[in-house]
């Protein structure tokens, strides 16, 4: 792909964010807010991935190394890992809320202690 | 704006196919009322990116993303809507009040403000930077093992939190 610019892949990362955005705050199923999480993230690696393959960062322990641009798969990589581990005790602390108060709305757990 | 550039190719029409279905499904992850189609609309929106992964020639963190988050996320996701049994009387009806309007609000704020602000100061780079090998698996696993390897292990720290965490949260009686 040697003719797409950077600047649509940064349009489309963008609008999958404010997508995101809104449904964490609109929605009430707090699965789906989850979901909403989700897309934010992989919003957000989009993103990295696009940098990182038109303008690579050149940070300062980096500059002597010439493979500056694998800062941004780096950082997906990670972001995936702490991804899988979030969903993973999101997901258990929301069936623990409904075993404990067999219901989940959103907008109904406003109260701190269980 | 598609009809003011001089000539579109065939990988930007590759490109625009793809994101736009990502961007479809994404809006039906946040618009539709039943959360196993909102799921749905998450695995095929993953999938998608990942072939935009593959168009940005990170290849690795494409398959990588159709396992991790199309594979294993979103079964987990689907088994967490399965046992909460959200299918009868827990699909919320949207309630008529103003948080739609105002999230809605907050999102086109949002994203006029980034685009504005980050997005049109960089409409002119079209230069690809990177070297053509960049994303695969070699590449990557020199990188991860040479300059990455302490947030390497520590990612694996977290994910060894993470196991004993929704273990414990599992557990009948918390």
């Amino acid at each position: 792909m040697q003719d797409v610019p950077l600047f649509w892949y940064l349009a489309l990362g963008l609008f999958m964010f404010t997508t995101g955005a809104v449904g964490v705050v609109v929605r009430r199923n707090p699965v789906v807010v989850f979901m909403c999480i989700e897309l934010m993230l992989n919003a957000v690696n989009l993103t990295f991935l696009a940098f990182a393959r038109y303008s690579p960062t050149l940070l300062p322990g980096m500059a002597e190394s010439p493979q500056t641009w694998m800062t941004g798969q780096m950082m997906v990589i990670f972001v995936m890992a702490v991804a899988a581990a979030e969903v993973a005790v999101g997901l258990g602390i929301i069936m623990a809320i409904f075993r404990l108060r067999n219901q989940v709305d959103v907008d109904d757990m406003s109260a701190l202690r269980g | 704006m598609i009809a003011a550039l001089p000539t579109i190719t065939p990988n930007q029409i590759t490109f625009l196919a793809l994101a736009g279905l990502a961007a479809m499904m994404a809006v039906g992850v946040v618009a539709l009322n039943n959360p196993v189609r909102s799921a749905m609309c998450l695995v095929v929106n993953f999938f998608v990116l990942a072939f935009i992964y593959f168009t940005l020639n990170a290849q690795l963190l494409g398959i990588t993303q159709i396992l991790v988050y199309t594979g294993a996320i979103m079964v987990l996701f689907l088994f967490v809507i399965m046992l909460l049994n959200l299918s009868g009387k827990q699909i919320f009806p949207e309630k008529l009040d103003a948080k739609p309007v105002i999230g809605i609000a907050v999102g086109l704020g949002l994203f006029g403000l980034i685009a504005s602000q980050v997005l049109l100061p960089m409409q002119k780079i079209t230069k690809i930077n990177a070297e053509y090998a960049y994303g695969s698996p070699q590449a990557i696993g020199k990188t991860l093992f040479t300059n990455y390897v302490w947030p390497f292990e520590v990612t694996s720290m977290l994910l060894l939190v993470g196991i004993v965490g929704s273990i414990l949260l599992a557990k009948r009686k918390i």
